[in-house]
């Protein structure tokens, strides 16, 4: 018998969606690839618009894609949509809690739906309430709680059926960092019960926080994919911000920098580190010895990697000469 | 099946904390019931011994109006967050979501119901009906409730928000008033009485009173269930169409 080797967790190859037709088509994701093997956490990193959404329904068989084809959880999403669907959670950006029914209604209901019976339902949904911090709030309607609590709730409603993969979209979009640190921690428990978890984010800090590897979506495309540290070893790792004499200075070497901050006439320049890499590329950034007032060197965070991969280059409202 | 029964359990749960649209659509026919009997009454001839033996079906009818048309707002409600995304990521099916609201607007209805023929008894209603009298009119206008029901959820599915779906309201409210719930058909202009004579809402009343008054009644209740049935199945299957095209 041939060795079986463990199938990913998630598996998808060549993943295309268009919504629209005709001279209204608008491609949104254009061919994606993507494989997470069990137990680890994978983020999809892109900015509003980039298509992760739609990568996250395709997955999560809400959406059908115009072609390619994905496996979850070692079923094809096609032809075995009620045994993905089986093994998932989908926590999305918009609570899918009621909010007229309390959170521990929410989560009878959610276990009952996942063929609980009715006593399995209540202990579950008291579990639940208990592993993220709700007993006390479990007998008020969602309505009255926080963002913090809402997200979680949400969270715990998608955990009843004890998926084997959980899809988060944006889980902390729209939190106050206290709630963002808390919600990180979720997932740090999650996966140290070994369960995969693909989430989607336009946090780089959120990825490097939490995910093993991280694929960075842009129009519709994957542009680069590795651990969070590889990625930034890939724009060089370090990053060199330089202040400008003047204005004109500043706007003429705009379009090929990373960072912009024009109240201080400073663009920071993607950079390995190294005395002849930070020398040449201060040669040509001012050959004539004219233009550069300052320089520092920062190790580049993953936001550095984001913007050097997916641009504009140019902050929005600046024109450049 | 039992997933459509938990539906049902949640729209109920849900519908009983709306206090407000719940105290709207109870105290609203209510107050119909006493404005069209102390207030117009008087000033409209009938051919029954009262005007409150006249108007009752026609009450009972704006009630189930109100009272559906909350289902619209309910599906919108729905569709705005993203709880459907979470019920068909379990294997839910829209029909089953849209049933479970459905039941609830039934269930709010029959409440609404019994309080408008409490009251009508309380005023003068003495209807003469017999047991299959009784029976066939709570079948007619159940089936009109149902009906009436499944085309709230349609419009819901179709409206873009819960103010769109609440317009809704308005127009189920109007149509029993070219009707013969509160006026005689044959007192209405006569470029009117070809519509007011022939539409659902007419069937439905006329079943209504004929049978509670113990009344011949000839077909009318059966084109009344025909027409019930015909509205339900378009709407039923618009909504499940109309569902796939909105979540997809």
């Amino acid at each position: 018998m041939p060795p079986t080797r463990a199938p990913a967790a998630i598996e998808a190859t060549a993943l295309t969606k268009t919504y629209g037709t005709g001279d209204r088509a608008v491609p949104v994701l254009r061919g994606i690839d993507l494989h997470v093997p069990h137990g680890t956490v994978f983020a999809l990193l892109g900015p509003n618009g980039a298509g992760k959404t739609t990568a996250v329904r395709i997955l999560t068989t809400l959406t059908e894609p115009d072609a390619g084809t994905a496996r979850v959880a070692g079923h094809d999403i096609r032809t075995g949509q009620r045994e993905v669907r089986r093994a998932i959670s989908l926590t999305g950006q918009f609570a899918a809690v009621d909010e007229t029914q309390t959170g521990a209604e929410n989560l009878r209901m959610m276990a009952r739906l996942a063929g609980l019976p009715r006593a399995g339902a209540r202990t579950r949904a008291a579990e639940l309430l208990a592993r993220f911090g709700l007993t006390e709030a479990g007998d008020r309607l969602v309505r009255t709680y926080s963002g913090g609590m809402r997200r979680r709730v949400d969270l715990a409603a998608g955990l009843v059926g004890d998926p084997e993969v959980i899809f988060l979209d944006e889980p902390t979009t729209g939190l106050d960092p206290r709630s963002r640190q808390e919600m990180w921690q979720v997932v740090r428990d999650l996966t140290a019960e070994g369960t995969t978890v693909f989430l989607t984010t336009q946090y780089l800090e959120e990825a490097d926080q939490l995910a093993d590897r991280v694929a960075v979506l842009h129009e519709g495309v994957i542009v680069a994919e590795g651990s969070a540290a590889t990625l930034k070893a890939q724009v060089g790792g370090h990053r060199l911000d330089a202040t400008f004499t003047t204005r004109e200075a500043y706007l003429h070497l705009s379009p090929r920098a990373t960072h912009h901050s024009p109240e201080t006439l400073t663009l920071g320049f993607p950079t390995d580190g190294t005395a002849g890499g930070v020398r040449e590329l201060l040669d040509a950034l001012d050959p004539d010895r004219t233009r550069l007032s300052a320089f520092a060197l920062r190790t580049a965070t993953l936001d550095d990697v984001f913007l050097t991969l997916t641009g504009p280059s140019r902050p929005k409202g600046l024109t450049h000469v | 099946m039992s997933e459509a029964l938990i539906m049902t359990g949640r729209a109920i749960r849900i519908s009983r904390r709306n206090v407000d649209a719940l105290i709207t659509a109870m105290a609203l026919p209510v107050m119909l019931l006493l404005v069209f009997v102390y207030f117009f009454g008087g000033a409209i001839k009938t051919d029954t011994e009262s005007y409150v033996m006249y108007v009752v079906p026609g009450v009972l009818l704006l009630c189930a109006g109100f009272g559906s048309s909350n289902t619209a707002i309910a599906v919108t409600e729905d569709l705005k967050g993203g709880i459907i995304d979470r019920f068909r990521s379990l294997d839910i099916s829209g029909t089953q979501i849209l049933t479970g609201h459905v039941i609830a607007s039934v269930a709010r209805n029959l409440i609404a119901t019994t309080l408008v023929l409490a009251l009508a008894f309380a005023i003068g209603f003495r209807p003469s009906a017999t047991p299959a009298g009784w029976l066939a009119a709570t079948a007619v206008l159940l089936a009109f409730i149902l009906a009436l029901s499944w085309l709230s959820a349609a419009v819901g599915l179709l409206a873009k928000s819960p103010e769109a779906a609440g317009g809704f309201t308005f127009f189920v409210s109007f149509l029993p008033y070219p009707s013969s719930a509160f006026v005689q058909t044959s007192d209405m202009p006569t470029w009117l009485q070809p519509f007011a004579e022939n539409q659902p809402v007419t069937r439905v009343i006329d079943s209504l009173r004929g049978l509670l008054l113990n009344q011949p009644v000839g077909w009318t209740p059966w084109v009344a269930l025909a027409w019930c049935a015909a509205i339900l199945a378009a709407s039923a299957g618009v909504s499940g169409a109309l569902f796939r095209k909105r979540t997809a």
